[in-house]
């Protein structure tokens, strides 16, 4: 499964600690769920003000992956894009996030505005944020079970129903 | 690594309600935060800005629902707020009731059939949408840098003509919101013009799915060019009526100046994009500053406001209705010609005529629409500037003709939390003018 993944290089590039790798041209920066915070606090005094936005990815039928640069892939991944303004920069950080603890601390008290995103991803994956001030659901009812965009939660269909077909 | 909250333990089932709480339920600070005072400021600061001590008790303080279904609330968006007679101390936002998994549903289509999908997201601007669905998904392919120069510049076209009857319909809502129901009706008729000229090019008004992976749907018909030009010379003296009947009248403007204030840093630590991020005077605009197609090409002007308040983001977005008209003005004096789309049979379909004449076109052609095409594995975020903020689309490719995961970055999702610091000290009368003025598509809201 890693081997038509030739557009990831390496580079010796390191930020706060990190190593840096080039996606398709775009600097990913492979962020440790323990240095997670820290950095997002470091990358706000490089001026990365903007915290364009916070997704995650189920990684459960991908097993195999390879992400580069030595770090051990797990099932979930949360990307953070931040974006400097001053420089015109961009910058992505994927924090890889075990299946046993799905959990994470919260960048609320770095950038507010991952609130309402936090809370989709926790709603939408089930992936804990640690401090979050609201942990919610936001787009499901608060009464559902299971979180939708989990790989092992089945895609819902409509049943065809033809006329005069048995029951 | 820590033990998980008492709310999640219980199976799944009961995160807590998502409603906002009586002020009794609430540590002090979680009131702070709801009041808005977490900006990236001290405590001291917070507490002074947030004023907490004069907010009324419980007992002269009350919560209402506002929407979901309310005329001013643009589709289903609700608010609780809580209120202090006429005015309003917290506000929050409950959204999720149009909520109909379509990042799940993106997972389920083809590359092909994406288009039709994130199309229905921001169903104003269903061009951008579209715009960076592909975008991202030839930067996957690797050949974002071979897309035809016509492709290019009639994907600006469609582009900034969206943005002007996306503000259109933004500057009928926004009338009728605040009672100016003749404006409303000014709206609809300039956007009409608009859809118009989309129904004559895609064949649809709305969700066109025209900008495809690729390049383009279809040529321009024959003559566009007129077309164009012709609604640009209808609409332009009508802004000049808009002048006339809102911007310059003391009523329009004792309505929305110095309401729903918010300064640039709250904006940007609230992660806002669009008008509301450019009328706190922050001049940026991913066009500008981060160009995308050939937009570093063309002459525009980044209009920004100065007081962060409902006058400034109306007045930006009248004004950005006329910076687009000045793009399209220079792309229909430049648009190359050439083809409309990139001729890779892996990833177009072929032309009609060699359909008729080669079997391997044929071929081609049934696997593009059952099949889709492969997509190499990786990750792309590509972002855009929309009328409503950056519009953003991550994608992860595991090598199929289907997206491994397909997220959209939703601008309305993420301005929607900049209501209650809007809103904090203003009038219940206002909160209709703030909503407005904030231009939510709860399509994309929720997707």
């Amino acid at each position: 499964m890693s081997d038509g993944m030739t557009e990831v290089q390496k580079t010796a590039e390191e930020l706060h600690g990190c190593p840096v790798i080039i996606s398709l041209g775009q600097r990913v920066l492979l962020v440790s769920r323990d240095q997670y915070v820290s950095v997002m606090k470091a990358l706000l005094d490089d001026t990365f003000d903007l915290c364009v936005d916070l997704t995650a990815v189920d990684y459960l039928l991908m097993p195999g992956r390879v992400i580069g640069a030595g770090i051990k892939p797990e099932r979930f991944e949360v990307v953070v894009s931040v974006m400097s303004m001053q420089k015109h920069e961009r910058l992505r950080l994927r924090v890889q996030v075990p299946a046993d603890d799905a959990s994470i601390d919260t960048l609320f008290d770095v950038h507010p505005g991952t609130e309402a995103l936090e809370r989709e991803v926790f709603d939408m994956f089930g992936i804990v944020f640690n401090g979050h001030p609201d942990p919610t659901r936001i787009l499901m009812p608060e009464d559902w079970d299971g979180h939708p965009l989990r790989k092992d939660y089945d895609f819902g269909r409509i049943p065809v129903q033809f006329k005069g077909s048995p029951a | 690594m820590t033990v998980i909250d008492d709310r999640f333990a219980a199976a799944n089932t009961d995160e807590g309600p998502q409603e906002l709480r009586s002020r009794s339920q609430l540590t002090a600070k979680e009131v702070l935060r709801e009041v808005g005072a977490v900006l990236r400021m001290s405590e001291a600061q917070a507490a002074a800005l947030a004023d907490i001590e004069h907010d009324a008790g419980e007992d002269q303080t009350m919560i209402i629902n506002m929407g979901p279904q309310h005329p001013s609330t643009h589709g289903v968006l609700r608010l609780m707020l809580e209120l202090q007679g006429e005015t309003v101390l917290r506000c929050k936002p409950i959204i999720g009731y149009l909520h109909t998994g379509m990042e799940k549903t993106g997972e389920q289509l083809t590359y092909m059939q994406g288009g039709t999908n994130v199309t229905r997201m921001d169903y104003a601007s269903p061009l951008n949408n579209e715009l960076v669905f592909s975008l991202a998904v030839e930067k996957l392919l690797g050949i974002d840098g071979d897309i035809p120069e016509r492709a290019v510049w009639m994907r600006m076209l469609l582009s900034e003509l969206n943005r002007m009857s996306s503000h259109l319909l933004f500057m009928a809502s926004n009338g009728m919101d605040l009672g100016a129901v003749s404006m409303m009706l000014y709206g609809w008729r300039e956007r009409e013009e608009v859809l118009r000229f989309f129904q004559k090019v895609t064949g649809l008004r709305m969700n066109h799915n025209f900008i495809r992976p690729g390049g383009l749907a279809a040529d321009l018909p024959a003559g566009w060019r007129d077309d164009v030009l012709d609604i640009l010379e209808k609409i332009e003296p009508r802004l000049h009526e808009y002048d006339v009947l809102m911007t310059g009248q003391p009523i329009w403007r004792e309505r929305l100046q110095g309401v729903g204030v918010i300064t640039a840093d709250e904006a940007i630590a609230l992660g806002a994009t669009g008008p509301i991020l450019r009328s706190t005077g922050v001049a940026w605009d991913l066009r500008r500053d981060m160009p995308y197609l050939k937009y570093a090409e063309l002459d525009f002007d980044v209009v920004v406001g100065s007081y962060g308040d409902a006058f400034d983001r109306y007045a930006i977005r009248l004004n950005e209705i006329r910076e687009s008209m000045r793009i399209v003005h220079q792309i229909v004096d430049r648009m190359p010609s050439g083809d409309y789309r990139i001729q890779d049979k892996k990833v177009t379909p072929p032309p009609r005529a060699r359909i008729d004449e080669s079997m391997e076109a044929l071929i081609h052609h049934f696997k593009i629409f059952t099949e889709g095409f492969k997509v190499p594995e990786g990750e792309v975020y590509v972002g855009i500037e929309s009328p409503r903020g950056e519009i953003g689309c991550y994608i992860v490719s595991d090598g199929s003709a289907k997206p491994y995961r397909m997220r959209i970055r939703p601008p309305s999702f993420i301005n929607l939390q900049t209501l209650p610091h809007m809103m904090r000290g203003g009038l219940v009368a206002d909160a209709v003018a703030v909503i407005s003025s904030v231009d939510p598509v709860l399509g994309e809201v929720d997707r």
